[in-house]
């Protein structure tokens, strides 16, 4: 196993550089304002240089699929560097969630047909597993897939798909043989707009992430992978996913804190600068703590990731539930520390408050994956159940 | 450090060590043959009792006095900082007198900053010096003193000029310990232990000659005293464990070691307990059962993520000092760190132990473990610096933020103060 590593090398450090100056340019928050009010919700000409300058889309996706072939470590960096700027864009969706799936449960062909598309960033695709109502992870999956024509259809619903209305190549976790947890879950693909799938694009807390409701209606279906086998690869990928998403928020509340440095050290109250009060020194002090503690955890997660992949459950959760509960504080703290302007609309406070929001439910609330850390530890066989969804 | 440079220094120490380690030498008698050849401190300048090697060549040295079991020279207590301390700011006379007998340990030393009425805010001192013109005459008191009523000499910051603004009227000196003006009484803690003590000076004598640094200037000698100590503290509680013996050796100098070290160890057996025991935690939970309890399960969870992030970032901020980037105050966010680590433990175990919680000694749970970190982790955000003189320095210096206006800048005699000093 390789050793984690505590410190980025030196052509990390090169990328993140050089992520850093194309997502300033790329994402003022004019451009977040704009784009969040648009039907796809990004701008595909940035999309498109994402995918054709710097090799984003296919970042985690092995080369002899055109992809870059990188860890989760970079791709934590490049998420990192999202959050920071709240880029609107289907990356999450098809670069994280939809390429992982698809490397860890496709067949070869599968895999020939359908990443090199989503690498150069032509193909949007997405990963639609949660349901109406269901608890986090995959085991409360119950749309089921039936047998037709020797192959299969779906009908079901699939609720709060990431870019859901955005993908061109849906993946759907469905069972087959009706038994719970784990085992008998399937990944099918769909094309988007296949006749059958209704999509309908969701009313959102958080306009910088677009959700999708899909209803299918006996939709032919191609199974990816073997039969009732998905189950574990499923899990793994929400893993990656929850890591990618803690480190976009680590960039997010290191953001929070920067712009509220910032405003709070112009702005005088009672003749000083309002940063010069011990009480707002001390509470910042405190934010700059936390914010560091889930780079840590964000970090350590996405070494774990690469090295040990046997932790990544445990380590997955841990980083999750850390930048959930962070990111979100750091938020409601740069409001309070704003003042009354931080309330208003036109101030871009509330764009992050709205992210933390979102990040904070998506993927696995913090109090879900701090029991599935003890769950861990207690060595129990299941690997994403939470209590009560337990075969 | 060149491979060369590296293997040249062990191959030389180990032929030294060769030729002069006894396991049944007397302890200074050995630590004497250190002193003499340099080797017992390494880093240190040519001209005091060391080789001028840097941090790694010594590094390399450690280990090799591990690799055999080697005794070294004391550290115990806060001998290594009057050490530092007087390297850099001690007259050549005192470097004479005092340099050899630290490292041999046969002077115990004690560190007289702290008082009653000035802890935070150290510069605040009222213990006065006054000179007659041949010696200084010292009246006040100190408090939270390690290892006081066995040191030989103490560090002491004194004021001896009250016109001057508070950092510039302290001066620093090194008391002989043992005189009749100078009385030791053990400070019992909350928890039962009595770990320090207070010190009270009634017209305690220092020679002329035992000022360390300028007059006036005590402030930056303390300075450098503090900056070492919490390189220390630094590194203790990132879990940089010094070079340890790997083997426990045969031969009476390890029981004249052993010895020492209990005696100096001995009133802090509470230490591991102040930082909250989180290893305890998750064992505990299984063997009691109550990790069934949902409500102990999200506590404890939350626990486990506080102190392995915090253990991450301590890691961060090594591997970055490592690949060049200068110390930051990250200390400072480590220190803050631990003190949420210590209450959420003292939390958890809590939660675990149920009603036992309430008791204690033999009756507690644990033999009285569990007692013991529930009364002694309210140390942790207090000693060493608290919480918020963390927070000030991490929003001063790492935030940029302002500082707060001070009313304490004039001739410190107008500065309001806990103390009547007529």
């Amino acid at each position: 196993m390789p050793d984690i590593q505590f410190h980025f090398t030196e052509e990390q450090r090169q990328f993140r550089d050089m992520l850093r100056r194309f997502m300033a340019a790329a994402s003022p928050t004019s451009e977040v304002r704009r784009l969040m009010d648009t039907e796809p919700g990004f701008d595909p000409a940035v999309w498109r240089r994402m995918a054709d300058e710097l090799g984003l889309a296919g970042l985690m996706i092995p080369e002899r699929y055109g992809g870059s072939g990188f860890g989760l470590v970079e791709l934590g960096l490049a998420m990192e560097e999202m959050g920071r700027v709240l880029l609107c864009a289907p990356y999450l969706a098809s670069a994280v969630l939809a390429a992982n799936a698809l490397c860890r449960i496709g067949s070869e062909a599968q895999k020939q047909r359908w990443l090199p598309g989503i690498a150069s960033g032509e193909t949007l695709a997405t990963l639609a597993f949660a349901e109406p109502g269901s608890e986090p992870g995959v085991e409360p999956i119950a749309m089921q897939a039936a047998a037709m024509d020797g192959g299969h259809s779906l009908t079901g619903c699939k609720d709060c798909v990431v870019d859901g209305c955005n993908a061109h190549l849906l993946l759907v976790a469905a069972r087959v043989e009706g038994r719970d947890g784990l085992a008998g879950l399937s990944l099918f693909a769909v094309a988007g707009d296949a006749p059958g799938v209704s999509r309908r694009r969701l009313q959102v807390l958080d306009p910088t992430r677009q959700l999708a409701r899909l209803d299918f209606e006996g939709v032919p279906a191609e199974l990816l992978g073997g039969l009732g086998e998905a189950g574990p690869a499923l899990a793994e990928t929400l893993d990656i996913g929850a890591i990618a998403l803690a480190n976009e928020m680590a960039g997010g509340a290191q953001r929070l804190l920067e712009d509220t440095l910032e405003y709070i050290k112009l702005r005088m109250q009672f003749g000083r600068a309002v940063a010069s009060f011990q009480a707002i020194k001390h509470r910042c002090a405190e934010l700059l703590l936390q914010v560091e503690l889930i780079k840590s955890a964000a970090y350590h997660a996405a070494q774990v990731a690469d090295a040990n992949p046997e932790a990544l459950a445990y380590e997955a959760s841990l980083a999750k539930a850390a930048a959930s509960e962070a990111y979100l504080h750091a938020a409601i703290e740069a409001i309070q520390l704003h003042g009354g302007i931080g309330f208003t609309w036109d101030q871009d406070t509330q764009l992050w408050y709205k992210r933390a929001k979102s990040s904070e439910v998506l993927l696995g609330d913090p109090a879900w994956h701090r029991e599935r850390m003890i769950q861990c530890l207690e060595g129990r066989e299941s690997t994403s159940a939470p209590t009560g969804a337990l075969a | 450090m060149s491979a060369s440079a590296e293997a040249a220094v062990r191959d030389e120490v180990r032929a030294w060590l060769n030729d002069h380690w006894d396991p049944n030498a007397g302890l200074v008698e050995w630590r004497t043959k250190l002193v003499e050849s340099g080797w017992g401190a390494p880093d240190w300048p040519t001209e005091w009792h060391g080789r001028g090697l840097s941090a790694e060549l010594t590094r390399v040295v450690e280990r090799e006095f591990a690799r055999i079991g080697a005794v070294g020279v004391a550290t115990g207590g806060i001998r290594l900082l009057a050490a530092a301390t007087l390297l850099e700011h001690g007259s050549e006379a005192q470097k004479a007198q005092f340099l050899r007998r630290i490292l041999t340990g046969e002077d115990v030393w004690c560190q007289l900053f702290s008082e009653p009425g000035s802890g935070s805010d150290l510069a605040g001192a009222l213990t006065r010096a006054e000179f007659d013109g041949q010696r200084w005459t010292v009246n006040g008191q100190k408090v939270w003193t390690t290892s006081a009523h066995h040191a030989d000499w103490g560090l002491l910051l004194a004021r001896t000029d009250w016109d001057a603004p508070k950092h510039q009227g302290l001066s620093y000196f090194v008391i002989d310990m043992r005189q009749p003006g100078v009385e030791v009484q053990p400070l019992k803690q909350m928890n039962g232990y009595a770990s320090f003590n207070q010190v009270f000076f009634n017209d305690a004598e220092v020679k002329a000659e035992h000022l360390v640094g300028k007059l006036g200037q005590g402030w930056t000698v303390a300075m450098t005293t503090l900056a070492h100590e919490r390189r220390r503290a630094d590194g203790l509680r990132s879990g940089r464990a010094d070079v340890a013996s790997e083997a426990r050796q045969r031969g009476t100098i390890h029981e004249e070691e052993a010895q020492e070290t209990a005696t100096v160890m001995a009133p802090y057996k509470w230490y591991p307990q102040r930082a909250g025991r989180v290893d305890l935690a998750l064992p505990n939970a299984l063997a009691s059962g109550r990790i069934g309890n949902p409500a102990l399960r999200q506590e404890l969870a939350r626990l486990l993520i506080l102190s392995s992030s915090a253990e991450w970032t301590a890691r961060r901020a090594r591997a970055a000092q490592q690949h060049g980037q200068p110390q930051g105050p990250e200390g400072s966010l480590g220190k803050l760190a631990a003190s949420h680590v210590a209450r959420l433990a003292a939390r958890v175990h809590t939660m675990i132990a149920g009603a036992d919680a309430l008791l204690a000694g033999e009756d507690g749970p644990e033999n009285g473990l569990i007692a013991e970190i529930l009364l002694s982790v309210p140390a942790v955000s207090i000693a060493g610096g608290t919480d918020e003189i963390q927070r000030n320095i991490i929003a001063e210096r790492v935030l940029g933020m302002p500082k707060e206006p001070r009313f304490d800048q004039g001739p410190f005699r107008d500065v309001a103060t806990n103390a009547s000093r007529d």
